[in-house]
């Protein structure tokens, strides 16, 4: 059965079977099942200002399985951002291959671009990008939104107070971002990323607007929803965000410069209870102190 | 299929009302923005309802003239080179009137008529009015009626009867309340007896009123008024309007023929075509409206512009999030209806509010003067099409530009 639709596919397909690439990936998926969430093959990205070329990727060749925790680390400059951008679907790559679910993102349209990002990825920002003046449902909702078929309407709602209370704001359906904290605003942002349960999701340097005790609290957000099945690739120049991760990729000038497992990954439940009880220790004293 | 439209239409429907929130949120800026259409088509819809007023009031006003009238008027033989202007030949005769009457069949009525100005007496009191001698068809060619009593007939104009109707203006300064019929009133110092009424046709378009006269016999009126022996005017009714052509050439050939005009010589005479003016004046106040019209057509495109310059401000200003939407699936065709629909939004609410504006303009104008300005439902369909029009027409680029943002670009915009 797995078989014969490989063979259809292929057929369906007679340009990308012409290059060769994808009969291999049909057997590859035929002997290992899992097709990856990403592959990218010898990726390449030249920014073009005015007479100067700027390459800010190059040759990067990548895979992420299903259920991964991925760190991309690198100094500014390194291009992670435009890995970012470019593993978003937000930007094409100059040359080289990127398949996202075993769908080659080369050639497709902005609309269809825009779809691939409603259906398969969900993005978190440093800088949150919330609508203001908009409620935490709405900003959820925002995606089911945009998403074809369209949802019904008391199914967007349901869906979005569903992901609101997986990141922990069942109680702030109705704030708007201004009236709640920058941890907040960012759970409000992982909510919306969730709200299409979509395979990937994307956090852009995520703690970079918030303070440690809050980071903390956020990773380990990203690590429960990755316990529970969901990629997570996060974007940082921070080492302790990395240390949270299970594999680490680091980038300079475009290139990777290195990649290998974490074999032991920070939990953050753990360090939020070490954390706790200092404080509770310091408080402690302070007060005995006072006495 | 059916669920493909159903759900185009809902999502249409859904960004219709993201578009009406950002206008909500922004009330000051977006009824500001509409006013410039407000105004436009508060302008249009004022101007076209005066210029439709203005016609209707002067059509009227020709048509009160009579009913397929004709009017022939003795005038303006050259002299020795000098044109002495209508009425200053008294070229008509009244054989010539006679043979009028006889001689051509599309001419079903005639009133020679020959005029004065006489002071008046009766019932103690004195008026200034002006004598006009006809004949009995006069009111039929003037589609004029009696509110009292009756007209004189021809046989009292064969006879020359010191008999007249009295015009209600002059009625109401003699004899005040009282009905007038069966008094008698002194003009110059010959006795006339008043046999009937004419109704009230208000001031007329030529500067005189209608309703301030006294009609006699014109016999009567030559032999014991003016002492004239021509007539200067001559109102002819023809049977058919569409005959009106036909019967004014047929005129004009049998007076150049009794008056024994050379081939070459100019008529001595003029006539006055009702049907030729009514058009005449039909066209000029269509031109007039059609330019009032367009100078607040103008406006209206000021206003387009307006919204375009607004919608352009909004996208720079929403950049941000036109990139949240976009990283989050909107396809560029979601973001265009989205600032599409708040574009049109405005101008149809600006037409809105200036139709309803420009109603109770015309409605005022209509109170306060006897002036009627008639708005009509063209005039309102044609500015809500066209407010539309202008919504989708400037706000088609603004939203394109939202459109084609680079998302990357506008999500890092500050």
């Amino acid at each position: 059965m797995s078989t014969g639709s490989q063979i259809a596919m292929g057929a369906q397909a007679p340009v990308a079977a012409g290059s060769g690439s994808a009969a291999m990936a049909g057997q590859a998926a035929a002997a290992e099942p899992r097709i990856p969430v990403i592959a990218l093959s010898g990726v390449e990205k030249v920014y073009r200002t005015g007479e100067v070329e700027v390459k800010a990727v190059t040759g990067v060749t990548l895979t992420v399985q299903r259920g991964e925790f991925l760190a991309i680390m690198g100094a500014s400059g390194s291009g992670k951002s435009t890995m970012m951008n470019i593993l978003g679907c937000l930007d094409r790559p100059t040359a080289g291959e990127y398949r996202l679910d075993g769908v080659s993102v080369a050639g497709l349209k902005r609309a269809q671009l825009a779809r691939l990002r409603n259906h398969k990825l969900g993005f978190v920002f440093q800088s949150f990008n919330l609508l203001p003046r908009t409620t935490a449902l709405e900003n959820v909702e925002l995606p089911l939104f945009y998403s074809e078929p369209l949802v019904p309407l008391r199914e967007q709602r349901r869906r979005a107070r569903e992901a609101l209370e997986r990141v922990g704001l069942g109680s702030r359906l109705s704030h708007r971002p201004s009236q709640l904290s920058g941890g907040q605003q960012q759970r409000i942002a992982i909510a919306r990323a969730l709200v299409n349960h979509p395979g990937l999701l994307l956090a852009d340097e995520p703690t970079g607007n918030l303070d440690s005790r809050t980071s903390i609290d956020i990773m380990g957000l990203f690590q429960e929803l990755n316990d529970s099945g969901i990629t997570v690739i996060v974007v940082t120049h921070e080492l302790d965000v990395a240390a949270y991760c299970r594999r680490i990729v680091v980038m300079r000038d475009g290139r990777v410069l290195d990649d290998r497992p974490n074999a032991a990954p920070a939990r953050a439940a753990a360090q939020r209870a070490r954390l706790d009880r200092e404080e509770q220790a310091a408080n402690i004293e302070e007060r005995g102190g006072a006495y | 299929m059916f669920t493909w439209l159903r759900g185009l239409l809902l999502r249409t429907a859904l960004t219709a009302l993201t578009a009406l929130k950002a206008l909500r949120r922004n009330k000051l800026r977006s009824s500001l923005t509409a006013l410039g259409i407000i105004i436009g088509v508060f302008a249009v819809v004022a101007m076209v309802a005066v210029g439709n007023g203005a016609r209707t009031l002067i059509e009227a006003q020709v048509a009160g003239l009579g009913r397929n009238m004709l009017v022939v008027f003795a005038g303006s033989r050259r002299s020795a080179g000098v044109n002495n202007g209508i009425g200053s030949a008294s070229a008509i005769t009244l054989p010539d009137t006679e043979a009028l009457r006889l001689e051509i069949p599309d001419v079903v009525a005639v009133s020679p008529e020959v005029t004065a100005t006489a002071q008046v007496i009766a019932n103690g009191r004195n008026w200034s009015t002006s004598i006009a001698g006809e004949s009995p068809q006069f009111l039929l060619i003037r589609d004029w009626a009696l509110t009292s009593g009756s007209m004189f007939t021809d046989r009292e104009v064969r006879g020359a009867a010191k008999v007249g109707v009295i015009g209600s203006k002059t009625a109401h300064e003699l004899f005040g309340p009282l009905d007038p019929v069966g008094q008698t009133v002194r003009i110059g110092n010959i006795p006339f007896l008043i046999i009937g009424v004419l109704a009230s046709k208000g001031a007329g378009g030529n500067g005189q009123n209608d309703d301030d006269r006294i009609v006699i016999p014109y016999t009567t009126a030559m032999k014991r008024i003016t002492g004239d022996k021509y007539v200067r005017v001559v109102y002819l009714q023809v049977a058919d309007a569409a005959r009106m052509q036909v019967a004014q050439e047929q005129i004009t050939r049998l007076l150049r023929q009794r008056h024994r005009l050379e081939t070459d010589a100019p008529d001595d005479f003029n006539i006055f075509n009702q049907k030729q003016i009514a058009d005449t004046v039909s066209t000029v106040t269509g031109a007039l409206t059609a330019l009032l019209g367009a100078i607040a057509g103008l406006s209206l495109l000021v206003g387009g512009i307006g919204i375009m310059n607004i919608m352009l401000v909004s996208v720079t200003e929403r950049t941000r999030e036109i990139g949240i939407r976009i990283s989050v699936g909107a396809q560029p065709g979601d973001i265009r209806v989205q600032f599409l629909i708040e574009a049109v939004t405005l101008s149809l609410l600006g037409g809105l509010v200036g139709v309803l504006l420009g109603i109770g303009a015309a409605q005022l104008v209509g109170a306060v003067t006897t002036f009627k300005a008639i708005v009509t439902p063209g005039s309102i369909v044609l500015a809500f099409s066209v407010s539309f029009a202008i919504g989708v027409f400037f706000g088609f680029y603004p939203a394109r530009r939202a459109s084609l943002l680079d998302p990357i670009d506008a999500l890092r915009y500050e």
